[in-house]
């Protein structure tokens, strides 16, 4: 699209969402759950066309800020106790933990790979063979059917070094607990996450909570086009669930991710960060993939973590709190020296808005 | 044993007449009233990516810190140290880019010096070149000299460096085209002179990219900063990557590019001035200094929305969140 | 949580994998998940799996409303 009709078609977007919050007596506040939607939305400047009764927060949308710090501890004293090579994505390196971070590890003399596809994990266990390689195993829907992919893959090829460390999660389960917080008008949802699990699924935000709900794109005009629905819907009010990302959401997703997803992994409960235990919402290991899994064959014992008093990470996940609120947001905890993981990872909620300012 | 690698391979390749007696010091005159002095040390790793190495980046970061005192450079020293064992055909490929970054630049190695250090000592190699060179202009270019309403321009398109190395490291199997832009910039500088004292400012945009540089000056000047993304060069497959690997362009690093600030309406001058400069292809005006939001830089996005571009912390790391 | 972009499938490799290229920069895609893609199709790629094809039409459609709604939009200065 040609520059000056994309700032055209903003304008044009804003200007809805303008004319249409302008009805609203109050404010309207929709949550985001995805990470990628809170960077693509800081990175383009999103907030600062909004009307000022409009407030976009971010919710537990990014894998590395709802891990709790004690899976980054099981992650460096499974590699300190087996020599084991830990596997990871670039997301997690510098979160910190109790022992400190996987950087740190690494700069200790700790084996730590970093990969941008989970397939990297296959090639890299062979080669530390017969070393143990262990894939930390953060991340979402979208995620995880990359990750059973390769483990059949491993399956097949007789691996027998290659572990999975599981903090998966999944995103229906925290979704309900939120929708039922009432000051929250509606949810943007997200949009690959959807592109597997498809769009149909979130009927029960409506019939369950009245809220409407719309699975948006990344581009920032589909970003505002997912908005100004959500505003549309809101005002009237007629809650639904729109699908603003039809080009790669289908109403039933993508059955074979979610089939490899089924073969490899069932529910579990998981713990969130800022959302505390919840049932169902974290994926670990199905026989006879459990031969894989790290828990079961390379324990460790994990003193509990002390999470800094101070941290208020848990309350910015839940969107009740925005960082510039938390006491501890760019004087102790800065990029450089974060406290706690929504600063840290990339796409946590501080991290954006220093990087971006609050807008 | 370093006695051996200077008579066959370094001297061989380096020395343009004043490195063969090696002396301990060397003396060098007709260098005019105004010298500019530059050290800087090179641990990069990878050692070798596309478009360069170790050897050729020790040359092109000293050359261009000269440039921006809007000085010519001159003359180099050469400090090589090497970890015991570093392989002899590496080394010497490392050597010939030296030689032939040197050649280009119209830098000359006047003296030098070797170590190898027991292994684990130093990664693989260190380098460091010191640089003289001659100042050019009488305005000598400094941030003192930015003032409210100054334009910024960029020589050409950014992050190209940062981002073919990042394509380039081990654990990622990406084809791909980009090299890295590392170059002598004094080409380019040497033009820019040409404004007299209305040229203000000049960096090159390494580590940290323009989200560095221009931090920087927005921090010391205490003035604010507003650019456009629209106006800001970038090849397509800096996008791509960028998009692939969740890195942002403007912190990924330049190796032949410079940030110039110039005086409110001499943009296009200046422009103008480079157009001929190879190395200055896709060269753009992206922003001013402005008096809002002091020591703050802001972007007006494509669609017309504002936001901070905060200084970078800390390596650039692939993410697929 | 979830960094994909669009990228065209240039080649079959293999029974699950494929090259796909975007702006030039070529990378090694598995298509376990995307058995409905052909060559020359866009894929959605994540962490170097395809995750979906890029509906072309859906697509279109979406250009053609951004493309009405530039045209109707007068910018305030101009009225």
């Amino acid at each position: 699209m040609i520059s000056g009709d994309e700032s055209r078609v903003a304008g044009a977007l804003v200007r809805y969402i303008r004319e249409s919050c302008e009805k609203v007596s109050g404010t309207l506040k929709f949550m985001e759950v995805c990470g990628t939607h809170t960077m693509a939305i800081h990175s383009a400047g999103l907030k600062s066309l909004f009307p000022g009764n409009l407030h976009l927060v971010s919710g537990p949308g990014c894998p590395v800020c709802v891990t709790e710090k004690k899976f980054i501890d099981q992650a460096v004293l499974t590699g300190k106790k087996y020599d084991a090579c830990l596997i990871t994505f670039g997301d997690l390196i510098r979160v910190p933990g109790s022992l400190g971070s996987l950087a740190r590890f690494r700069s200790e003399g700790g084996r730590v790979r970093i990969v941008y596809s989970p397939i990297d994990a296959v090639g890299i266990a062979a080669e530390q063979s017969p070393r143990p390689a262990v894939f930390l195993g953060v991340g979402f829907e979208t995620t995880v059917p990359t990750v059973a992919a390769t483990l059949k893959v491993a399956m097949s090829s007789g691996v027998e070094n290659l572990f999975v460390l599981s903090a998966f999660k999944t995103i229906h389960q925290p979704l309900r607990i939120l929708a039922a917080k009432t000051d929250l008008d509606g949810f943007l949802l997200p949009g690959h996450v959807s592109a597997i699990i498809g769009s149909d699924c979130y009927q029960y935000l409506v019939d369950d909570f009245g809220k409407p709900g719309v699975v948006g794109g990344f581009e920032p005009l589909d970003i505002l086009l997912a908005i100004k629905d959500l505003v549309k819907m809101a005002v009237i009010p007629f809650p639904q669930i729109v699908n603003d990302y039809k080009r790669v959401v289908r109403p039933h997703g993508n059955p074979s991710a979610v089939a490899i997803t089924d073969e490899v992994f069932e529910p579990c409960e998981a713990s969130w960060r800022g959302l505390g235990l919840i049932p169902g919402s974290g994926l670990a290991l199905r026989d006879p993939y459990s031969k894989f899994d790290a828990n079961l064959h390379l324990p460790v014992d994990v003193p509990p973590a002390q999470d800094d008093p101070r941290c208020r990470c848990a309350v910015i996940l839940t969107g009740s709190l925005t960082p510039d609120e938390c006491g501890l947001f760019g004087r102790e905890c800065t990029p450089e020296e974060p406290v706690g993981p929504c600063m840290v990872s990339s796409e946590g909620t501080c991290a954006a808005y220093y990087k971006y300012g609050a807008q | 044993m370093t006695g051996r690698l200077i008579r066959d391979v370094l001297l061989p390749k380096l020395d343009r007449g004043r490195l063969r007696p090696l002396p301990d010091s060397v003396v060098l005159s007709g260098l005019g009233d105004s010298v500019a002095y530059t050290t800087d040390s090179f641990v990069v790793s990878p050692i070798f990516f596309p478009g360069g190495n170790i050897g050729s980046l020790a040359i092109h970061g000293t050359c261009n810190d000269l440039a921006c005192s809007a000085a010519r450079p001159m003359f180099f020293s050469l400090s090589l140290i090497l970890e015991e064992g570093f392989p002899m055909d590496q080394l010497e490929t490392i050597v010939q880019s030296i030689a032939q970054a040197a050649d280009t630049a119209g830098v000359e190695i006047v003296t030098g010096d070797t170590k190898v250090v027991p292994k684990g000592s130093a990664d693989r190699i260190f380098i460091n070149t010191s640089g003289i060179g001659t100042v050019q202009a009488s305005a000598i270019p400094s941030p003192g000299r930015i003032s409210v309403g100054d334009q910024i321009l960029v020589t050409g398109p950014v992050g190209n460096h940062g981002m073919a190395v990042m394509l380039s490291r081990a654990e990622f199997s990406f084809d791909f085209d980009l090299v890295s832009d590392s170059t002598s910039v004094w080409p380019v500088v040497e033009k820019l002179i040409e404004l007299g004292p209305a040229l203000k400012f000049l960096r090159d945009p390494t580590r940290g990219g323009i989200a560095a540089t221009l931090n920087e000056i927005s921090f010391s000047t205490g003035h604010g900063i507003e650019i456009e993304e629209r106006t800001i060069p970038l090849d397509k497959s800096v996008v791509a990557a960028s998009e692939i690997l969740g890195i942002d362009p403007l912190q990924a690093a330049n190796e032949g590019k410079i940030v110039a600030v110039v005086e409110k309406g001499m943009g296009n001058k200046a422009l103008e001035l480079i157009r001929g400069c190879p190395i200055a292809k896709g060269a753009a005006i992206i922003g001013e200094v402005t008096q809002e939001h002091p020591a703050v830089v802001v972007m007006k996005t494509r669609i017309g929305g504002s936001r901070v571009v905060a200084e970078p912390s800390g390596e650039l790391l692939p993410r697929i969140c | 949580m979830c960094l994909a972009i669009p990228m065209r499938l240039i080649e079959i490799t293999g029974e699950c994998t494929g090259k796909v290229d975007s702006g030039g920069v070529k990378a090694d895609v598995v298509l376990t998940m995307v058995p409905h893609a052909s060559l020359g199709d866009y894929l959605i790629v994540h962490a170097g799996f395809g995750i979906e094809v890029l509906d072309e039409e859906e697509a279109h459609i979406r250009l053609e409303l951004f493309r009405e709604l530039a045209e109707a939009y007068q910018p305030q200065e101009e009225q």
